[in-house]
C-alpha cells in the first residue's frame, strides 16, 4: 500500500518529493482577491469568447434519484447540440451522471465526443468500505465512463487519517486505468480554506487529474475564493512538478455572469494554458440554458424568453 | 488526447482572451471651464488675476482654468471664515453641526458616480479605486465625524473641549477628495471653519465639493477653497489661522514647521513615508504578494504609507519574488477610466521624472530592476509596476520615498534583523507584517516604530481607526477619537 504524506507545514510529501510545502491560506485575503477579480467588467466580444467557452466547459450534469434512461438519453442530445437553432454553438464537454445511467449516455453519446463522467465512490458521501469503491469504479470505467468523479472520505480527512484518505485515492486511480479522475474534496464539509489546500495537495499527490469543489448535494458548494484557493494549490503543483492539473468547480453556479466570473479567475490566475476543456470544467445542468441566453442576447442585442431553450 | 483534438476538430477551442475596453461614461461630468476661488460661499474672481490650466495626466488634455489665488485671495478667505466662526458656526449646538455632516456624507454617496470619474480624469487614479476606495471612504468620514459632534464633552470628559478657530488645511494630489474629507470633516465637526487648499494638479473634486456644500446648505464662509501652487499654501500659512494641517511632502513639512515657530500656530504634519512590509516564511504566500501589490502599487504608489521596502525572510525569497513577477504580469496599465485598469496615469510630469530620476538611480546603484512587459500608452504620464531586487538598505532607493509604482525588495533572516532593518529609516509612518503567528505579530506591533502597523493587510482604512507618523512622517493624529484633538482647544 502507497505510503501517506506527511502534512506538517515546510516537510515534503513523501511520494512526490518536488511537491510544494504545504503552506497556508488567509480567509481575509483570499476572500479580498476573489471579490475584487469578479468586479472585472466583461463586455463584447470578451464576454462571447468566454461565453463560447464555457459551454465548452460544462459537465451536464444529472444526479438524482428520479434519473432515467429517457430523462439522461434527453440530456445527452442537449449536451451534442445544445441550440438546436444555432450551429456554431459547441458541444459540452461531458455529462455526469450517476453509475447506473453510464451505459444510456455511453450509448447515446458515441461518436460525438462529448464524454460520459460518472460519479462512483460511494458519491455523495463516501462513508463506504474502500473495496467496494474500487468495485464501483471498475464497473463504471467497464461500461465506458472516460472520466470518473470520486468523493475523497471527508469522515477519514477531517479526524486526520490522511493517510487513509490517500491511499484510497491511489487506489481509485490504479482501478481508473484510461479514464480519467476528478477528486471531489466536498469542501462544504472542509470547514477552512486551509483544509482545502491541504485536500488538494493531498489528491493532486495521490494522481488525481482533476481536483473538483463539491458534490453539489450541499448548499455550500463552490465558491469564488474555493476555487481560487485550489487553483493557487494546482499552480504550487506545477511549479514543482511540472505537471498540469485540471480544476472543476461544481454545484451553484447557475448564471453566464459567475460562468465569467470563474473564467476571470482562471485566466488571471492560471493563465491561457489553462483556459481550455481539458483542464477546466464547469459542473452544472440550469447553467448552459442561462449561458445560451446571454449568447444570443450578446448577437441580437435582446432577451429571449426561457420558452425558447430547451429544457431537458 | 487523439479523440479530443478529433472533437475540437470541427470547432477548436479559441485561443487568446483580450478584455474588451470597459471605459466608465464620463459624460456624467460637467466642467465649467474656468472656476474662481470658492469664498463665503461665493464664486469669486481671483484678485491676483492669475490662472493656470489643470489637466488629465492620462491624456495631457486641459480640463478646466483654475484659480492662482494671492495673498488677498488667501487673506479674503480667512477673512470669511473668521467672520462665520465668530458669527454662528462655533456657537452652533453639536446636534446642528451634525445635521450638516450627515447631508455633506448622504450627498457624497448619491453623487459618488461623479465624483468617482472626476477623482479619476484629474488624478489619474484607476476608476476603480475611487469608486470603490476613495469616495466610500470620504462618505464614511463624514459620517464619523457627523457623530462625533454633538459627543466631545464625552470624548474628553472634564477637559471642556473648544474649538480652536479658522484652520488652514493643505492637502495633497493623491487622494484629493479623501484627504478633503479627512481634514475637513473633524474640523467642522469640532466647530471650526476651514480654508481649504487643494494640491496644484487636483484641484477639481474640491471645486465640485463647493456644489455638494452648497446643497446641503453649509452655512457660507464655514467652507473655503483656495486653489494655487505652493505659493498660495504658503500664503496660507503666513495668514491669519489658528490652525494649520498639512498633508504632502516631508521637506515642504518641515519648512511650514519652521515658520511657524513661534508663532502660536497650532500645527499636524502628515508627511511622507518608506514603510517597510514584512513576510515571514510561515506567512500564507499567494495573500502576501496580494498585499505587496495593493502595499506598492494600489494608486500608482502614490500612497503615503505605501510598502515600498519589501522585506522577506530569506527562506521564502526566491519564492515570493517568483510569485510577485508573475503577478506583476497581470496588472492592467493604462486608461484610468477603464473600469479594468489597476494602474492609471502618474500625476503629473513633475513626479513622473521624479520616480524616473530615483529608478535611474537605483539601476546605477547595481540593484536589479523588473518589469513586466505591458503597453503604456503613448500620451499622458505613465510607469510601468516595477520591482528591484539584489537592493542594499544603503541604496537610494531603499531610502528615499519615491511616491510611484516602484517596490524595493531586501531579505533579512530573524526577527530581530526584521525590527532593525524596518525601523531603519527617517520615516515612521507604517509598516506591514505577514505571519501566520499570532505572537509574532504582537511583537513586531510592539517593536515597530511606525503610526500604522497592518498585519495579514495592507493599505486598509477605517475612520475609526487613528493615522499618522513618527520621525520624519510628522505628527498628530487623524481619523478616530485622536483625530478630534488637534481641532479642539482644552480649559
Amino acid at each position: 500500500m502507497a505510503r501517506a504524506p506527511a502534512l506538517l507545514g515546510g516537510f515534503e510529501l513523501p511520494l512526490e518529493p518536488r511537491l510544494p510545502r504545504i503552506g497556508s491560506v488567509d480567509a481575509v485575503a483570499v476572500e479580498e482577491r476573489a471579490a475584487s477579480l469578479a468586479r472585472r467588467s466583461i463586455k463584447r466580444e470578451a464576454k462571447l469568447f468566454a461565453l463560447d467557452l464555457a459551454i465548452r466547459m460544462i459537465d451536464l450534469t444529472t444526479l438524482e434519484g428520479a434519473d432515467t434512461p429517457g430523462k439522461v438519453a434527453a440530456l445527452c442530445s442537449k449536451a451534442i447540440r445544445p441550440d438546436p437553432s444555432d450551429p456554431t454553438i459547441p458541444s459540452v464537454a461531458a455529462v455526469c451522471v450517476y453509475p447506473n445511467l453510464v451505459p444510456t449516455a455511453v450509448a447515446s453519446l458515441r461518436g460525438t465526443g462529448v464524454r460520459v463522467a460518472s460519479v462512483a465512490t460511494a458519491f455523495p458521501s463516501g462513508q463506504t468500505p474502500t473495496g467496494v469503491k474500487v468495485r464501483e469504479v471498475e464497473e463504471v470505467v467497464a461500461m465506458g465512463a472516460d472520466e470518473v468523479d470520486m468523493v475523497i472520505d471527508r469522515g477519514a480527512f477531517l479526524s486526520g487519517r490522511y493517510a487513509r484518505v490517500y491511499d484510497e485515492i491511489v487506489q481509485v486511480k490504479t482501478a481508473c486505468g484510461p479514464a480519467r479522475l476528478k477528486v471531489i474534496l466536498e469542501v462544504g464539509e472542509l470547514g477552512t480554506y486551509d483544509n482545502v489546500r491541504r485536500a488538494s495537495l493531498l489528491a493532486m499527490a495521490a494522481g488525481a487529474d482533476f481536483v473538483k469543489t463539491s458534490t453539489g448535494k450541499l448548499p455550500a458548494a463552490a465558491t469564488l475564493p474555493v476555487t481560487l484557493v485550489m487553483l493557487e494549490a494546482i499552480r504550487d503543483v506545477y511549479d514543482e512538478t511540472g505537471r498540469l492539473v485540471g480544476m472543476k468547480p461544481a454545484g451553484g453556479i447557475r448564471q453566464a455572469k459567475q460562468a465569467v466570473q470563474y473564467l476571470v479567475q482562471l485566466h488571471e490566475t492560471l493563465g491561457p494554458d489553462w483556459m481550455t476543456p481539458d483542464l477546466y470544467r464547469l459542473g452544472a445542468s440550469t447553467l448552459l440554458n442561462d449561458v445560451l441566453m446571454q449568447v444570443r442576447k450578446e448577437r441580437t442585442g435582446r432577451y429571449q424568453g426561457p420558452d425558447y431553450f430547451t429544457v431537458d | 488526447m487523439t479523440d479530443v483534438e478529433r472533437r475540437r476538430g470541427a470547432s477548436p477551442v479559441p485561443a487568446g482572451w483580450d478584455y474588451a475596453p470597459a471605459p466608465e461614461a464620463r459624460d456624467i461630468v460637467r466642467l465649467k471651464e474656468r472656476y474662481g476661488l470658492f469664498v463665503g460661499g461665493e464664486w469669486r474672481e481671483p484678485r491676483s488675476g492669475e490662472r493656470y490650466a489643470t489637466i488629465d495626466p492620462a491624456s495631457e488634455e486641459p480640463l478646466a482654468e483654475v484659480a492662482q489665488a494671492g495673498r488677498e485671495d488667501v487673506a479674503l478667505a480667512v477673512a470669511a471664515a473668521r467672520d462665520a466662526f465668530d458669527n454662528g458656526w462655533s456657537r452652533l449646538p453639536g446636534s446642528e453641526r451634525a445635521k450638516y455632516l450627515f447631508r455633506i456624507a448622504r450627498i457624497l454617496q448619491e453623487r459618488s458616480r461623479e465624483l468617482a470619474v472626476l477623482e479619476s480624469l484629474n488624478g489619474g487614479k484607476p476608476i476603480k479605486e475611487s469608486r470603490d476606495v476613495d469616495l466610500p471612504l470620504a462618505a464614511a468620514h463624514f459620517f464619523y465625524y457627523a457623530g462625533w459632534a454633538d459627543k466631545l464633552e464625552y470624548a474628553f470628559p472634564n477637559r471642556r473641549p473648544r474649538p480652536v478657530g479658522v484652520a488652514g488645511q493643505i492637502i495633497p494630489w493623491n487622494f484629493p477628495l479623501l484627504m478633503l474629507a479627512w481634514k475637513v470633516a473633524p474640523a467642522l465637526a469640532c466647530g471650526n471653519t476651514v480654508v481649504l487648499k487643494p494640491a496644484e494638479t487636483t484641484p477639481l473634486t474640491a471645486l465640485l465639493f463647493c456644489d455638494v456644500l452648497r446643497q446641503a446648505e453649509v452655512p457660507p464662509g464655514v467652507v473655503n477653497i483656495v486653489t494655487g501652487d505652493g505659493r498660495t499654501g504658503a500664503e496660507l500659512v503666513a495668514a491669519d489661522v489658528d490652525k494649520i494641517a498639512f498633508t504632502g511632502s516631508t521637506e515642504v513639512g518641515k519648512a511650514i514647521q519652521r515658520q511657524l515657530a513661534g508663532t502660536g500656530k497650532r500645527l499636524t504634519l502628515e508627511l511622507g513615508g518608506k514603510a517597510a512590509n514584512v513576510i515571514f516564511d510561515d506567512a500564507p504566500l499567494d495573500q502576501a504578494v496580494e498585499g505587496i501589490v495593493n502595499g506598492i502599487y494600489f494608486n500608482q504608489g502614490h500612497v503615503c504609507c505605501a510598502g515600498s521596502r519589501l522585506l522577506v525572510q530569506e527562506s521564502v525569497y526566491e519564492e515570493v519574488i517568483r510569485r510577485l513577477k508573475r503577478r506583476m504580469g497581470t496588472l492592467r496599465v493604462g486608461d484610468p477610466l477603464d473600469k479594468n485598469t489597476d494602474l492609471g496615469a502618474i500625476n503629473s510630469r513633475a513626479q513622473l521624472e521624479k520616480i524616473e530620476a530615483l529608478v535611474e538611480a537605483g539601476k546605477e546603484e547595481g540593484a536589479e530592476i523588473y518589469q513586466p512587459p505591458c503597453r503604456l500608452p503613448e500620451k499622458g504620464y505613465w510607469f510601468a509596476p516595477t520591482v528591484f531586487t539584489s537592493v542594499a538598505q544603503s541604496y537610494r532607493i531603499a531610502q528615499e520615498e519615491i511616491f510611484g509604482p516602484v517596490l524595493s525588495a531586501l531579505t533579512f533572516r530573524t526577527p530581530d534583523e526584521a525590527v532593525e532593518k524596518a525601523n531603519n529609516t527617517p520615516y515612521g509612518l507604517s509598516a506591514g507584517v505577514w505571519t501566520e503567528k499570532g505572537s509574532r505579530i504582537l511583537w513586531m506591533a510592539e517593536r515597530l516604530r511606525a503610526g500604522v502597523i497592518w498585519a495579514n493587510t495592507y493599505n486598509r482604512f477605517d475612520p475609526a481607526s487613528p493615522f499618522g507618523g513618527y520621525k520624519e512622517s510628522g505628527f498628530g493624529r487623524e481619523g478616530g477619537l485622536h483625530g478630534l484633538e488637534p481641532y479642539l482647544e482644552f480649559e
